[in-house]
């Protein structure tokens, strides 16, 4: 997994028939340190709570389709979770 | 599987249900001299690691999966084992 940050909502009415209902946010993924680095990425939300701003986690890979239920879906990046406090004295990144 | 140092510890409640209880950790790999790399990981410790410590990750959702007894949970990068030392250029036999 890496962490990332939320940065807005993707809204899609016509999706393919497992992916209807499941949010999708634009994620900035983040540095060990917090930097941002590459493009943001679309990612499917398996909490369905994170928001914009919010610092969170997420699996890539087949391991992303899994996270969501039904799980035979066609994505590749979903946030397993949110961030709620990190303990690493490199980060020199907002904190969550 | 991926050596690395423990680099940072992740807490979080609202996940997904498979991390509910699970401890979080932040990885950075290391070369086989010990420099820090650029990439890293968040990974499950199941080998009871803290910070600092070199550790062997495992990155590959199979494997990951047989840790939990899942069958399907998302996870791929688990904390297998904690280093207490590496030794390079060991003749074999």
């Amino acid at each position: 997994m890496l962490l990332g940050r939320v940065t807005g909502t993707v809204v899609s009415t016509q999706v393919y028939e497992g992916l209807r209902g499941v949010p999708m946010l634009w994620v900035q993924p983040l540095t060990k340190r917090g930097e941002e680095k590459g493009e943001p990425i679309v990612c499917a939300d398996a909490t369905k709570m994170a928001g914009s701003g919010e610092l969170v986690y997420y699996e890539g890979g087949r391991e992303a389709a899994l996270a969501l239920d039904p799980w035979f879906v066609p994505v590749d990046h979903t946030i397993v979770g949110l961030v709620d406090s990190l303990k690493a004295p490199e980060w020199k990144g907002e904190k969550p | 599987m991926i050596i690395g140092k423990v680099i940072g510890a992740i807490t979080s409640t609202i996940n997904h249900p498979f991390y509910d209880g699970r401890k979080l950790l932040m990885v950075e790999k290391i070369s086989e001299k010990g420099e820090p790399q650029e990439g890293y990981l968040v990974a499950i410790d199941v080998a009871g690691s803290g910070a600092g410590e070199t550790v062997l990750v495992l990155d590959e959702g199979n494997g990951a999966r047989q840790v939990f007894g899942s069958k399907d949970g998302p996870v791929r990068s688990v904390i297998v084992g904690v280093v207490d030392a590496i030794e390079e250029g060991t003749e074999s036999p």
